[in-house]
């Protein structure tokens, strides 16, 4: 099984996230950088599909310079290698370049199985795997909270609104994973110190064959026009219970008139 | 005026209430047209049409159902190469933003999710980062492929033509692709749809058990005709199913009423309902961030609070 795994370095989903006022977009340097915290399950799934099937896991993110700092991360939780797509003409690149770079990236490697996070904690478009199973035709097995691969088939539990549904594809496939699956595991000392010298493959865009111009904040093909922060909210009341708490609220709510 | 078209949610033709919202939006950019797909989709345009749909394209192929997304994108790629509709509003669920990706590719045009307002130039409103920052934005490629947020706007009843047009669909080798071979349903409540609620009472780990769930936050929901939510601490417990869970990687609600019981807020957790109207809150630690969005919180234990207030609104 030779697995693919797509991973994002975002900000840090515990700090406050800005958009830089220059030209709205993700400002990295205000947030600590981390791996998409979604990305893990999808790693996790991987690492234990090879571990009972045996098989290699490859990591591949499309970032800035820093974000090899997620690869090797990803690396040392026990992937075996890495593909970092690098070209300062990303910047400010949305979900449909992002798919085009993902796609021709894993173009032509014959990976069997290509995992993603079901989202992405800054952008949360949650619309990049469809985009990249689209691009590369491949079945689209996205939202999965179980994986069963067997032989030449898979199937998953694709998450709905009233519950899931059990979903079946051939492989090749693109498979996006929600954070119910598995439980990601903590890097061991060993791995981490592994990971440092572990293989990464640094590719800028004339590599994987996109022409700069197709990507990128000035083609995105939706472009912010303003951005502000929400306007704090008046502070509210708040009453210590002291046996008339309930009362309180029910005056409120009557007076809201929500009873 | 050009066409808006609006995707329909439904089950067996019963149209879920996203829908009418956004034939409502629809209505502020050009004239509303709903597409409706899958079994049951006939019994669905009467309800369109009394909420403003112009046109009701029909797809009656009961297959569209029986593989992920892809039917839905090849239906919609069609309509917006014959009709060149001014723009596609597609509800923001898992399902409403994956047509979206995919039909942005296929029709070359840009995307833009988790909109809650779209003015008539286009322009869309999206609350990012959790709610904290508000941004405007515009496709400038191609038609403007748009998916809203549940009760970003009311429903309107407007009587309309509704005209029927049916669209034929051949299930091409893409949707093929994935085959749906069972479909597993967690229990219906009788409750409100939570992501469609004007009320939600959510649970944390405060709550202590899935008892604590059944005796104390669903009185209180069903007093107040709310839906029930819960943290991620409480569905990670296995106290609420995971489907009703409320934030960042469960629903995002924006009812006119959110009450967070025995929740701390945790950033993740405001990500999913930070743009509720008003917020009650109780908690036993007056130090807890959710009391920063409470427009009326009390500090206090939720087993003594909650039942008693119960008591009261049923009078
Ligand atoms: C990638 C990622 C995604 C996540 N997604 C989500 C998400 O979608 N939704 C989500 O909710 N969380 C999510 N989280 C988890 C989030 O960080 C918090 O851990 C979680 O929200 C905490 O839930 P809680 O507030 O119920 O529990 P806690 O933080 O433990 O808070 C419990 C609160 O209950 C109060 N309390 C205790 N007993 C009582 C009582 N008897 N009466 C009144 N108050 C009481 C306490 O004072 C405390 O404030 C995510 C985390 C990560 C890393
Ligand atoms: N720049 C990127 N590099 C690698 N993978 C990415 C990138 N952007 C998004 N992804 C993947 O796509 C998933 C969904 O992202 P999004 O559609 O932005 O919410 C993420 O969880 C990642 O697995």
């Amino acid at each position: 099984m030779n697995i693919c795994v797509c991973v994002k370095q975002v900000p840090d989903s515990w700090a406050e996230k800005k958009l830089s006022a220059s030209d709205s977009t993700l400002d990295r340097a205000a947030a600590e950088r981390v791996i998409n915290e979604l990305d893990e399950y999808a790693i996790e799934e991987a690492l234990r599909i090879v571990e009972a099937q045996g098989g290699e896991v490859t990591i591949l993110s499309m970032g800035p310079a820093e974000a090899v700092d997620s690869v090797r991360k990803a690396i040392s939780m026990g992937a075996n290698s890495g593909i970092h797509i690098v070209d300062d003409a990303l910047h400010g690149s949305d979900a449909i370049a992002t798919s085009l770079v993902l796609a021709k990236a894993l173009e032509g490697r014959g990976f069997d199985l290509i995992l993603f996070g079901s989202e992405s904690t800054d952008a949360r478009m949650s619309v990049v795997p469809a985009m990249v199973a689209a691009r590369l035709n491949l079945p689209q097995m996205t939202f999965a909270s179980k994986v069963e691969v067997a032989g030449e088939s898979l199937t998953i539990h694709r998450t709905t609104d009233y519950g899931y549904d059990e979903v079946t594809s051939s492989l090749p496939a693109v498979v996006s994973v929600v954070e119910k699956i598995n439980e990601p595991r903590y890097p061991s000392f060993k791995n981490i110190m592994a990971a440092k010298k572990a293989p990464i493959d640094t590719l800028s865009l004339s590599d994987i064959g996109v022409d700069a111009g197709s990507v990128g904040l000035a083609t995105a093909w939706s472009q912010v026009s303003s951005f502000a922060d929400r306007p704090a909210k008046p502070a509210g009341t708040v009453v210590q219970d002291e046996g008339n708490g309930a009362a309180k609220i029910a005056e409120f709510l009557t007076a809201q008139k929500f009873v | 005026m050009s066409e808006v078209l609006v995707v329909v949610e439904h089950t067996a033709g019963e149209v879920k209430k996203v829908s009418l919202e956004l034939l409502a939006m629809a209505a502020g950019l050009g004239t509303p047209a709903a597409v409706v797909a899958g079994a049951g989709a006939d019994a669905a345009v009467a309800t369109l049409a009394a909420h403003g749909a112009a046109t009701v394209y029909v797809c009656s192929e009961a297959a569209v159902a029986n593989h992920v997304v892809v039917p839905m994108v090849d239906l919609l790629a069609q309509l917006v190469k014959d009709k060149s509709p001014a723009a596609v509003l597609i509800p923001s669920s898992v399902d409403g933003k994956e047509i979206a990706g995919r039909l942005a590719i296929a029709v070359e045009s840009g995307v833009i999710t988790d909109a809650v307002a779209v003015a008539a130039d286009g322009t869309a409103t999206q609350n990012v980062f959790g709610g904290a920052t508000i941004v405007q934005a515009k496709v400038t490629h191609g038609t403007p492929i748009i998916t809203v947020r549940p009760n970003s706007i009311a429903p309107v009843e407007s009587a309309a033509a509704g005209t029927r047009v049916d669209v034929a669909l051949t299930i091409s080798d893409a949707a093929r692709a994935t085959t749906v071979t069972n479909r597993v349903s967690v229990e219906k409540s009788g409750r409100p749809d939570l992501s469609e609620a004007s009320i939600v009472v959510s649970g944390g780990r405060g709550v202590g058990s899935d008892e604590g769930f059944a005796s104390v936050i669903e009185p209180l929901a069903d007093a107040l005709g709310a839906a029930v939510g819960a943290s991620r601490a409480a569905t990670d417990a296995g106290w609420y199913p995971h489907q009703f869970q409320v934030g960042q990687t469960g629903k995002t609600v924006s009812p006119q009423l959110y009450v967070a019981n025995g929740i701390s807020g945790a950033i993740q957790h405001r990500a999913g309902m930070q743009t509720s109207k008003t917020v009650v809150v109780v908690n036993k630690d007056a130090e807890a961030p959710i009391f920063d969005l409470a427009d009326f919180g009390v500090v206090g234990d939720l087993h003594t609070v909650l039942p008693e207030l119960t008591k009261i609104i049923k009078g």
